[in-house]
């Protein structure tokens, strides 16, 4: 939505009126998992004692090596002023007694730059965006709309013979290489709603999928969090990065893996152990603080990996308490007393006792580490412009979000960054998506660049032509591949035999297990090959469901699908890392490798996982060089 | 999940049929949630069975449903609690079926839309050559946007806490529609604005930054299907899982409308 509000201004400050915004969400976009963000965003306050020199470096150290200078200076340089646009939009930031925006301290950040709005931050800051949008009419929503598939002007050279009809007449100024002439001409989604599919053209196309952490079993995240965006871009034949590096929250509730967020930690909650003793001294996180008198960094306000590797090694040796969901701790916020329970921390308060069973004022939380955050993504430059795997950049693809991977986080993102980042890189992307002569735009030649090719009622791609402004010559042959795609897709329907909801589980089960906080070879290679058997039985899953109209069932079945694809990556990726870095830690290989090295995952032409390295440094000069207005040093 | 089934009643609906009820044995526990349920039902049962849901932890809104008549978030109520009366989920009431538990949400967005639910007046996006914020600091001054932003753009309003608290109960609005599905007054006034949009517009109106409590006053007060409908019946409030008070909201602009 950031990147849909950039747009928008951008068509504004250029007088344009003949140019929409289509905002695709397969939920309403205020369904989106942003809104489960607790904490906050991070920003420098300027004039205080905290500096962006500082927020860059705390970054690129929770990055282990494989933060990109460029990146992070961009985000943190930009943070502040997204932060404020925010709050002149409405967003109910927290206050000081002055009615300035308070910040707090957050995990890894050396000063308090957290902006926050209570514990809802992020439910508050997507309400915000929503409402704002609502007001704009040249933002189009398709809502409940399924993206299936990218549209790109060529076929990536695994697929069929592509056609040289698709490829865009070649606009006036620069004339990119043959091989690198790919270009974003929209998606083909299908409309849950109207059960029908929809082919949007578009000049540019910005992806805000999310992530992916929603593979693993235990997860924090919701059941829409299912890599969508990165699968579509693997089969569009783009490399996918980093996708081993995901973190790991250390408390959450057993099962449902509901975030007890780390301000309850902050607040002076302890982690004690089946004996009730405060494990963490044991594993490296000591001295003890006294309970109650919570010091930075140190014991249960060490770093988040540091917690969750604590609790695996308690595990391991029989302290947690076993339930039927795990090993658990117990995270004890008695001694801090009902008023302050209800009065610092209702949300917490009230998850503990809606999905946790437990009344934290009486009884200690037992809690659990879950998947929570997924650093790999789409290889993107700072502001959002994707790279193929020659490091090329794709003409009018854009991501940003969690879908992305910038070089902001590096191997492990820092909480409170990751909002931000949503917000500053959205709107770089939707800034360069709107700008009429960006020097990648393909389509100069063919008509103005709306954004949105045909209305939400129009009908399915058959008929799908854009407005007669938009045709050139490949557009027919566009509108053909996308009603191929959505074939493809539909004809899983009233088909198969091995159950899903069967196959989630075991992915879920596996990746739990496997590709958790520590990693082996030999855990991997389980991974792998259970991976590789579930993706068999993927082939001839069953979607017993038929109806067009709100198809859950075979809605459900293609994220599952995203996923398997994604886990794959990742787990290939993680057996070719063979180093401890970051979120990726190897008991068969502690040490961390002298020369930072980013995996890119693509698949090759029989759909197998491909993995390759690239040195950090190749990649922030492959970024450079791919960013607009800037020398290509 | 034990052994122990409950039998749960589904109405279901497909597009352009009757609604028709069916009934599934479901295992649970003191911990099973109305949408595990459902979730155990689609994936044993019946894959066709259509519900909304994505966080299960009661804050993005999908979840809405009837049980036994009321509504209620389906991540957040157990299901233990009807072991004896046994439970039937149902789609929202007073909102049109799309399929099984799915209604129509575009007829609250648009009730939603309809009351001008942000910033008025617009705050002008500060463009390169500086132009002014709502509250421009003194020594705002130009600059390029790709270069770092300079002080006009960091330009906040000042808001304190006590102005915050003002409209935070009101700003806690998740969209799930229960308070529509529990109104009365939505059986005889189906345009009726409805509880969570004259919340949505109060928030506004309550925040002190804001300035267009006559735009929404216009939306509300001049239009017969706005804020009149409304006896005051507090079915509203009652229902919201998230402590908004739609019916003081209603009944203050019912207030302020008459002097
Ligand atoms: C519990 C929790 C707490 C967190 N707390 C914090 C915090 O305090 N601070 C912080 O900085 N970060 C936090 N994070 C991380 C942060 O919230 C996320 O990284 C961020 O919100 C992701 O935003 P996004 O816009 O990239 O994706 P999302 O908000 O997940 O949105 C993705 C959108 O893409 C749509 N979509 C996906 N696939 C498709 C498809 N196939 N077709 C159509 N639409 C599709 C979805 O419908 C959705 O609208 C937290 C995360 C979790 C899980
Ligand atoms: S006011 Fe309450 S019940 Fe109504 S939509 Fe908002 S959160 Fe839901
Ligand atoms: S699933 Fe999000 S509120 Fe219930």
């Amino acid at each position: 939505m950031s990147a849909a509000l950039a747009a928008v201004e951008t068509f504004a400050a250029e007088g344009r009126d003949d140019a929409v915004v289509a905002l695709v969400s397969k939920v309403y976009p205020m369904r989106s998992h942003t809104v489960a963000a607790e904490g906050g965003a991070a920003g420098v306050v300027p004039g205080g004692a905290d500096t962006a020199e500082q927020h860059v470096a705390d970054t690129l150290r929770g990055g282990a090596g494989l933060g990109h200078d460029d990146a992070v200076r961009f985000v943190v340089d930009r943070a502040p002023a997204e932060l404020a646009r925010l709050e002149r939009l409405g967003m109910p930031w927290s206050r000081t007694a002055d009615g300035d925006p308070a910040v707090r301290r957050f995990g890894g950040m050396t000063n308090p730059r957290t902006w926050f709005a209570a514990d809802k931050t992020g439910f508050h800051l997507l309400h915000t965006l929503f409402q704002t949008t609502l007001r704009e009419p040249s933002i189009r929503r398709y809502d409940e709309h399924v993206v299936l598939d990218l549209l790109l002007s060529d076929a990536p050279s695994s697929d069929a013979p592509s056609s040289g009809a698709s490829r865009p007449s070649s606009g006036a100024g620069s004339q990119s290489p043959a091989d690198a002439s790919r270009a974003a001409r929209g998606v083909v989604a299908y409309d849950q709603q109207r059960g029908e599919p929809v082919t949007i053209l578009a000049a540019a196309v910005v992806l805000a999928t999310g992530g992916y952490a929603r593979a693993w079993g235990t997860s924090t995240n919701a059941g829409i969090v299912t890599g969508d965006g990165l699968s579509m871009a693997l089969r569009a034949g783009l490399p996918l990065r980093d996708l081993e590096m995901v973190q790991v929250h250390p408390t959450c509730l057993p099962g449902s893996g509901i975030l007890i967020t780390e301000a309850a930690r902050g607040e002076g909650g302890v982690l004690v152990d089946a004996a009730g003793e405060r494990y963490l001294a044991d594993y490296g996180l000591g001295p003890v603080t006294p309970v109650g008198e919570p010091a930075a960094r140190q014991m249960e306000l060490g770093p988040r990996d540091k917690l969750s590797q604590a609790f695996w090694h308690a595990d391991r040796a029989g302290r947690t308490i076993p339930t039927r969901d795990g090993g658990v701790v117990h995270l004890d916020l008695r001694h801090l007393g009902k008023a302050v329970i209800d009065e610092r921390l209702p949300l917490v308060a009230g998850l503990a006792r809606r999905f946790g069973g437990v009344d934290p004022v009486r009884e200690p939380i037992p809690v659990r580490p879950a998947a929570h955050y997924t650093m790999g993504g789409i290889v993107t430059t700072a502001h959002g412009q994707v790279l193929d795997a020659a490091g090329a950049p794709v003409a009018g693809l854009f991501a940003a979000g969690e879908c992305a991977s910038t070089g902001l986080h590096g191997a492990n993102r820092l909480g409170s960054n990751s909002l931000v980042e949503t917000l500053v890189v959205g709107r770089a992307a939707g800034t360069l998506a709107a700008a009429p002569s960006s020097p990648s735009e393909p389509l100069s030649s063919s008509g103005p660049p709306s954004t949105a090719a045909r209305p939400a009622s129009s009908a399915p791609p058959s008929s799908a032509v854009p407005s007669s402004q938009s045709q050139d010559p490949g557009e027919a042959a566009l509108v053909d591949r996308a009603r191929a795609r959505a074939e493809h897709w539909l004809a899983m329907r009233g088909r198969g035999t091995e159950s899903p909801a069967e196959i989630r589980r075991e992915l879920g089960t596996v990746l739990d297990a496997e590709v958790g906080i520590f990693r082996d070879a030999d855990g991997l290679a389980r991974a792998a090959a259970t991976l590789e058997d579930l993706h068999a039985r993927y082939q001839d899953v069953r979607v017993a469901d038929t109806a067009a109209v709100f198809n859950t069932d075979w809605s459900q079945v293609l994220e599952l699908g995203a996923m398997l694809a994604v886990a794959r990556g990742a787990v290939a990726a993680a057996i070719g890392r063979t180093e401890s870095r970051g979120a990726h830690q190897r008991l068969d290989h502690p040490h961390t490798d002298d020369v930072a090295r980013h995996s890119l995952v693509t698949l090759d032409a029989a759909g197998a996982v491909e993995v390759r390295w690239q040195p950090v440094d190749a990649a922030v000069s492959a970024a450079a060089a791919a960013t607009p207005g800037k020398d290509h040093r | 999940m034990t052994d122990q089934t409950l039998r749960v009643t589904v109405t279901r609906q497909e597009p352009g049929e009757e609604p028709r009820d069916e009934t599934f044995d479901v295992p649970f526990d003191d911990r099973t949630s109305v949408l595990d349920a459902l979730d155990w039902i689609k994936d044993h049962s019946a894959p066709s069975l259509t519900f909304r849901w994505s966080c299960r932890s009661g804050v993005c809104g999908s979840c809405g449903v009837m049980v036994n008549g009321r509504p209620v978030l389906g991540c957040e109520t157990t299901v233990a609690g009807y072991r004896t009366s046994g439970l039937t989920v149902g789609p929202m009431a007073h909102a049109t079926v799309q399929r099984d538990l799915a209604v129509d949400t575009d007829e609250f967005l648009a009730k939603l839309r309809g009351v001008s639910p942000w910033m008025l007046p617009t705050p002008p996006v500060l463009q390169p050559a500086g132009a002014p914020g709502p509250h421009p600091s003194p020594d705002a001054e130009s600059q390029d946007p790709s270069a770092v932003p300079s002080l006009d753009v960091l330009a906040v309003h000042s808001q304190t806490p006590g102005q915050v608290e003002a409209y935070r109960g009101l700003s806690q609005c998740i969209d799930c529609m229960l308070c529509y599905a529990a109104c009365p007054v939505l059986d005889d006034v189906a345009g009726f604005t409805g509880p969570a949009a004259v919340a949505t517009a109060r928030r506004w109106d309550l925040d002190s930054r804001d300035d267009g409590n006559e735009t929404r006053f216009l939306a509300l007060a001049e239009n017969e299907e706005g804020i009149w409908p409304c006896t005051q019946v507090g079915a509203c409030t009652r229902a919201c899982p998230k402590g908004v008070d739609p019916a003081k909201a209603i009944r203050d602009y019912q207030r302020e409308a008459l002097g």
